[in-house]
């Protein structure tokens, strides 16, 4: 038995079984409304506290709120806001790193400096300081946590820039007449992909730890819309009586934080690619 | 190496200036105006003279650089402002709180070193050998449990049930176990990846190789020589994740009722508690970039090769 699990993460399975709990996730993110039994936010307090039944799979909350329907529905917001942070700082991020290492001279020196500065600060904590700047609430939790993260892309694509433009292979293209369309598509993408996928995966594994852990500390998104760590914030009162409440929500971000580290890493090693800390 | 040294310690002042450029902006990126938020905490009727004249004091009517060199003098004579909550210097109501973070922060990474150095390091010496197994499953486990969750399991099982270690609170050393055991594991997971990576790429290296052929009796060269070596990238880890570390007590403050520094960052935000707020941000900033240099200068002075690579640039 287990010489057969070791097997399976050491070999390049990790990779499917990884992308298949995504693609699992996503469908229920997506389907929610239908896979769902009951109304996440309904209360209902002739049904609190409820044991697991045929109704209630996991039971249900201090209000009466069935808690796997919670937990389905919480798939939402935690996949599609990373997502969103990620596709906003990455583009954010895409278009002040080429600029910046494109253009070069003194706007480069003074962008790169202004990204010393925001990454002189421990990224959750400025995100905490913004959030208290702006006022607590998903909207504005989101929005933090964009403005520090495009700073990691636009120095990577910075980068990645500058060492394309040494690279002979790109002149030796546009000497021999490759369209720049065909340069791009042939030369730079294939180069910038591995690392973007690799730090995308990872990237989204933090953007859900942070969402749920503003959450659960109040900050991020309020009662009743159901999200994990608001589940956790909610139910720890319960702790003595019902502590399944607060349970089954960490377990399911341990499980996608779990799934994307894995992918991530199974990627990085595939594509030997150095990643941060 | 002095020059090396000089210049490392002139090069936090941009960025420390740059620092303080960004929290002395926050202000003005806020819809809420300072001197009315004071006012509303003071529980005083905010006429529009009143306002004025708040405003006049905080500075705010001044241009901004002018606020920026203003804040930047004040912050080097420690003067944070005043919380707009409890109308008192926010620097002593931070010293207050700050040896309860200082004594979590200190256990946690206590128990982190005492854990992650033998496993790391047996795990590295045995590659995929039990040890390295369970090593991997722990760093697995540490790097994606959310901690405000584990926190909860921790009380759950050795407080609720078992009646082991008091919930929340502080006090005796019984108090400090739990939360610092939940801070401790994101460590203890980075750690041990860390120095296992770095015994398995050291034992790789010829003087290995050479102290074998010598005849040296392993126990010798891995305790003696490849742990030394490995254990630097710890020490660079360690410094740098002082801010994680510093994240991290901000949520597990929050979990045990731990009346230290982060909790009452958290509060701050909650109030709107502005100059608190900045004050948090700051010290966290300056924390992170000081524990960078001293690691630089102590990574330097193990292995001085640095400075001299550094010098030829």
């Amino acid at each position: 038995m287990m010489t057969r699990i070791r097997k399976i993460f050491r070999s390049q399975k990790v990779i499917p079984i990884c992308s298949m709990v995504l693609g699992i996730l996503i469908i229920i993110a997506i389907f929610a409304p239908w896979i769902a039994p009951n109304d996440p936010i309904a209360v209902n307090l002739v049904y609190k506290l409820q044991p697991p039944s045929w109704e209630f799979p996991l039971g249900t909350d201090h209000l009466g709120r069935c808690n796997l329907s919670r937990i389905l529905y919480g798939t939402r917001i935690s996949l599609g806001f990373a997502m969103l942070i990620f596709i906003s700082s990455l583009s954010i991020g895409l278009i002040i790193g080429t600029f910046s290492g494109y253009r070069g001279g003194w706007i480069d020196h003074a962008l790169m400096r202004f990204c010393d500065g925001i990454l002189a600060f421990p990224n959750l904590i400025l995100i905490l300081g913004l959030v208290g700047i702006f006022g607590p609430g998903l909207k504005q939790v989101i929005l933090a946590i964009m403005l520090v993260q495009w700073v990691y892309y636009a120095r990577m694509f910075r980068g990645m820039v500058l060492s394309l433009k040494e690279h002979n292979f790109i002149a030796a293209a546009k000497i021999s007449g490759s369209s720049q369309w065909k340069i791009i598509k042939n030369h730079i993408v294939p180069n910038v992909l591995p690392p973007l996928v690799v730090m995308g995966t990872l990237e989204m594994g933090w953007a859900i730890m942070d969402i749920s852990a503003m959450s659960f500390l109040g900050l991020g998104v309020q009662p009743p819309t159901p999200e994990w760590g608001a589940m956790i914030h909610e139910g720890k009162s319960y702790i003595r009586t019902n502590p399944e409440i607060m349970l089954y929500p960490g377990l399911v971000i341990m499980l996608v934080i779990v799934t994307f580290n894995l992918l991530g890493e199974a990627l990085s090693d595939r594509y030997s690619i150095k990643r941060r800390f | 190496m002095g020059t090396y040294v000089l210049k490392r310690i002139m090069s936090i002042i941009p960025v420390f200036l740059l620092a303080t450029l960004l929290t002395t902006g926050m202000i003005h990126l806020s819809s809420v105006d300072p001197a009315e938020a004071y006012l509303t905490a003071a529980h005083i009727q905010p006429t529009d003279e009143i306002l004025a004249q708040k405003r006049h004091e905080f500075g705010l009517d001044q241009p901004f650089l002018l606020q920026y060199v203003n804040s930047i003098m004040k912050i080097c004579q420690l003067d944070f402002g005043i919380s707009y909550v409890s109308n008192k210097p926010v620097w002593d109501e931070v010293t207050y709180r700050i040896p309860a973070t200082i004594q979590l922060a200190l256990g946690s990474i206590v128990i982190a070193v005492l854990v992650s150095v033998p496993l790391g390091f047996l795990a590295g010496v045995k590659k995929n050998g039990l040890i390295d197994h369970f090593s991997r499953v722990l760093s697995f486990f540490g790097a994606s449990v959310p901690s405000f969750w584990l926190g909860y399991i921790f009380i759950f099982f050795f407080s609720v049930k078992l009646d082991l270690f008091p919930v929340e609170g502080i006090g005796t050393w019984q108090h400090l176990v739990l939360p610092s055991v939940t801070l401790a594991l994101p460590l203890i997971a980075m750690y041990t990846r860390l120095l296992r990576a770095s015994v398995l790429e050291n034992m790789q290296e010829p003087y290995v190789l050479f102290a074998r052929t010598r005849g040296i009796k392993e126990k010798t060269i891995m305790g003696k020589h490849v742990l030394r070596i490995a254990i630097s990238p710890m020490i660079t880890g360690l410094g740098m994740n002082l801010g994680k570390l510093l994240t991290g007590t901000i949520i597990v403050e929050a979990v045990f009722s731990w009346p230290g520094f982060g909790r009452y960052f958290i509060e701050a935000i909650f109030n709107r508690d502005i100059p608190v707020i900045q004050c948090y941000v700051l010290i966290a900033a300056s924390l992170f970039i000081v524990s960078n240099l001293i690691v630089d200068l102590i990574q330097m002075f193990i292995d001085p090769r640095i400075s001299r690579k550094e010098g030829q640039q």
